[in-house]
């Protein structure tokens, strides 16, 4: 029993890590996709704000600005990704395409000239992201221990899950909300009603472009604790990927990689303890997406204007 | 008057000059970058410049531009659809672990039989890891990027799995396959190397990806079976009234996409690594062929082309290292061009803008837009 919980214990903390970082940048997609722009793009982004976050926290020894700092590197290159697909009405899946490539390259430049390397120098733990509750469980007792292993995690995985409720909050709650939701359906109607469906699509895709570097941030500052070129590889699909797994709707997003996330925890526990060939074990969060998607989710229902330009009649 | 129209008409319709003048500006983009950075821009591009005009320079790039051509037409093919193949990084890994398995466990058989052997292999496995999406989608309704996405690294998990097993694992120390019989291998005898000058991994795989682009536009352009898929691509419905079977449609497209993606895997192995390592991250040679397939505007010749430029900016980008510069301002230049690739619809509405001043001569210029395409 005792060994269940602490394994448990174990899988919960895994998953409180793994999650973050998926979620915040689900969230951003959530606002892209349901406005109505296809934003592939939220891997560079992710990139962006995982590089910028370290740097800043190691240059200033401030890890609330440099987290900051990391949403708003994710922004920058939201905000050209909504500018050409947005403004110009450029494809969204090439514009995506070009932020992808364009994000990692230019850190990494930058990098090689602030470090003589591809990687940041590491944080000390006072430039991380700090965890909140690690250390206040009594530890002696079986329950103590397992929820010091469940809290023991950073203060960026209680705030995405604040971030859930509130996204959750302006999408169904507020005006913008609603408009912003009527934008990826029918921008046409929205103009007639005079929504101002340019602006509000690009505020869209900037806050997805702030979560995304917020999450990218979350990656380097508290998972790990530097930034390499290899740090987000691949995190920015998955999130596409959980947003797709939960309709579009933010609510679905956080089950999506909260299932993700607990594969992951899951992986990390079996890797350590069973016989089983360890990259058999890689692929269980791919494997069960897929099998949970067969089982329970099946097709999904895109918003009918995502991914076509809107382009403002005279 | 008449004479400024016309150039914005030129300019406005001739994608190739959209992407010359998108490369143009990527140069600049890049050249920006470098002086900020306070590196020599002349140095930098004449590096690259002459790192790729050499005869063993273009024999280099020739040969890093086969995979880059190959997931670029498996790309190219998908969207011309109306699928977005952003799996074939899982079919080009899988493609080539299947092309090693037959080439490792079968390699006592002459290179006639062996090597056909090994690309079919490897289609066979590409086709059948695309439309594995395919059924998904068909009968459960699962979008396809999102299954793509998770079969990536299913692919990739699985390679590694594979590479693991006895029979197939190197019986030294490495963290890889055993290599591939010499009779799988697509290589050019050395004396020929060394008489023209070429790399050591020069190889006759990209004869296979030319003909591999004919077929690609013989499939999209010449046949009934490609007019079905574009069909289906530009409008289920109409497709479905139309009597085609959409479904199998889809199934289709993504298994020949997939074929295509998966020989490239096999042409890569048999050309330049002939034994495939442990991956630790991902390679990347599927989302290349996203952006070449959009460099080439998914026209299979421009493909070939937008592969062999892609080919040589990664030869000539590892090289600049030696100037002092990153390699990663390939990645910014090409970025830069796709990012104003994308753009260059703007082009299309200066025309109507410019246009619409003029209402009888755009009548006129419309019909005639019309005629041409």
């Amino acid at each position: 029993m005792t060994e269940f919980m602490n394994e448990f214990g174990i899988i919960l903390y895994a998953t409180l890590i793994y999650t973050p970082p998926l979620l915040y940048a689900a969230l951003g997609s959530c606002f892209s996709e349901v406005s109505g722009v296809v934003n592939i793009g939220i891997e560079g982004m992710m990139t962006a704000g995982a590089f910028t976050g370290t740097v800043v926290a190691y240059f200033t020894g401030n890890p609330y600005l440099g987290f900051i700092c990391g949403g708003l590197a994710g922004m920058l290159f939201g905000a050209i990704h909504a500018f050409a697909t947005v403004n110009l009405g450029a494809d969204q899946t090439i514009a995506g395409t070009a932020i992808n490539m364009l994000g990692p390259g230019i850190v990494i430049m930058i990098a090689r000239v602030l470090f003589n390397s591809t990687d940041t120098i590491p944080l000390t733990p006072d430039q991380k992201i700090p965890t909140l509750f690690k250390g206040i469980f009594d530890t002696s007792t079986v329950f103590g221990r397992f929820m010091d292993n469940v809290f023991a995690t950073y203060a960026s995985t209680y705030l995405v899950f604040i971030m859930v409720i509130v996204v959750w909050f302006v999408f169904y709650k507020t005006r913008f909300g609603l408009r912003l939701r009527a934008c990826g359906e029918h921008p046409q109607a929205c103009e007639s009603l005079g929504i101002n469906v340019i602006a509000t699509r690009f505020i869209c895709v900037c806050l997805s472009g702030f979560l995304s570097g917020l999450g990218g941030a979350c990656v380097t500052m508290a998972t790990s604790n530097q930034f390499r070129p290899i740090s987000i590889v691949g995190q920015g699909f998955i999130a596409i990927a959980a947003v797709l797994f939960g309709k579009f709707r933010p609510q679905g997003a956080l089950l999506g990689c909260l299932l993700f996330g607990f594969c992951s925890g899951l992986k990390v526990v079996l890797g350590g303890s069973s016989g089983v060939n360890v990259h058999l074990i890689s692929m269980i969060p791919y494997v069960v997406t897929v099998i949970v998607l067969i089982l329970f989710v099946g097709k999904s229902r895109v918003p009918a204007a995502n991914g076509k330009p809107y382009i403002k009649s005279k | 008057m008449e004479n400024k129209k016309n150039i914005l008409t030129i300019i406005s319709e001739t994608r190739i000059i959209h992407i010359l003048l998108s490369i143009i500006l990527g140069f600049v983009v890049g050249a920006f970058f470098l002086l900020i950075m306070g590196l020599d821009v002349g140095a930098a591009y004449g590096r690259l410049i002459t790192s790729v005009t050499s005869v063993k320079g273009i024999s280099y790039v020739i040969v890093y531009s086969i995979p880059y051509i190959m997931t670029g037409l498996s790309v190219a093919f998908s969207f011309r659809t109306g699928i977005f193949n952003i799996g074939a990084e899982g079919q080009f890994v899988l493609g080539s672990m299947a092309a090693a398995c037959v080439g490792i466990l079968l390699g006592g058989l002459p290179s006639v039989i062996l090597i056909p052997l090994c690309f079919i292999a490897a289609m066979l496995a590409g086709a059948l890891w695309g439309a594995l999406v395919g059924v998904l989608k068909n009968k459960w309704g699962i979008n396809e990027v999102l299954s793509m996405i998770m079969f990536n690294w299913i692919a990739f998990y699985l390679s590694n799995f594979i590479a693991g097993i006895p029979a197939i694992h190197s019986d030294g120390t490495a963290e890889a396959t055993k290599n591939i019989s010499d009779n799988a291998s697509t290589l050019l005898s050395k004396e020929l190397i060394a008489d023209l000058g070429l790399c050591p991994t020069a190889n006759w795989g990209i004869l296979v990806s030319l003909l591999m682009m004919l077929v690609v536009w013989l499939i999209i352009d010449k046949t009934t079976l490609g007019y079905r898929l574009k069909a289906v691509g530009a409008n289920k419905s109409a497709a479905e009234y139309g009597g085609i079977n959409v479904s199998r449609s889809i199934l289709t497209a993504l298994a020949i996409s997939g074929a295509l993606a998966g020989l490239g895997g096999a042409l890569q192995l048999m050309g330049m690594g002939s034994r495939i390592s442990v991956f630790s991250s991902q390679e990347g040679f599927g989302f290349a062929g996203i952006v070449v397939a959009l460099m080439g505007c998914s026209n299979p010749f421009g493909v070939f082309f937008a592969g062999v430029f892609y080919g040589a900016l990664i030869y000539g980008g590892s090289k600049l290292n030696l100037v002092g510069a990153p390699t990663q301002l390939i990645n910014v230049i090409v970025g830069t061009v796709v990012l104003f690739i994308a753009i260059s619809v703007i082009f299309e509405r200066l025309k109507y803008v410019h246009i619409g001043k003029k209402p009888k001569a755009a009548a006129a210029e419309s019909g005639k837009e019309g005629a041409g395409k």
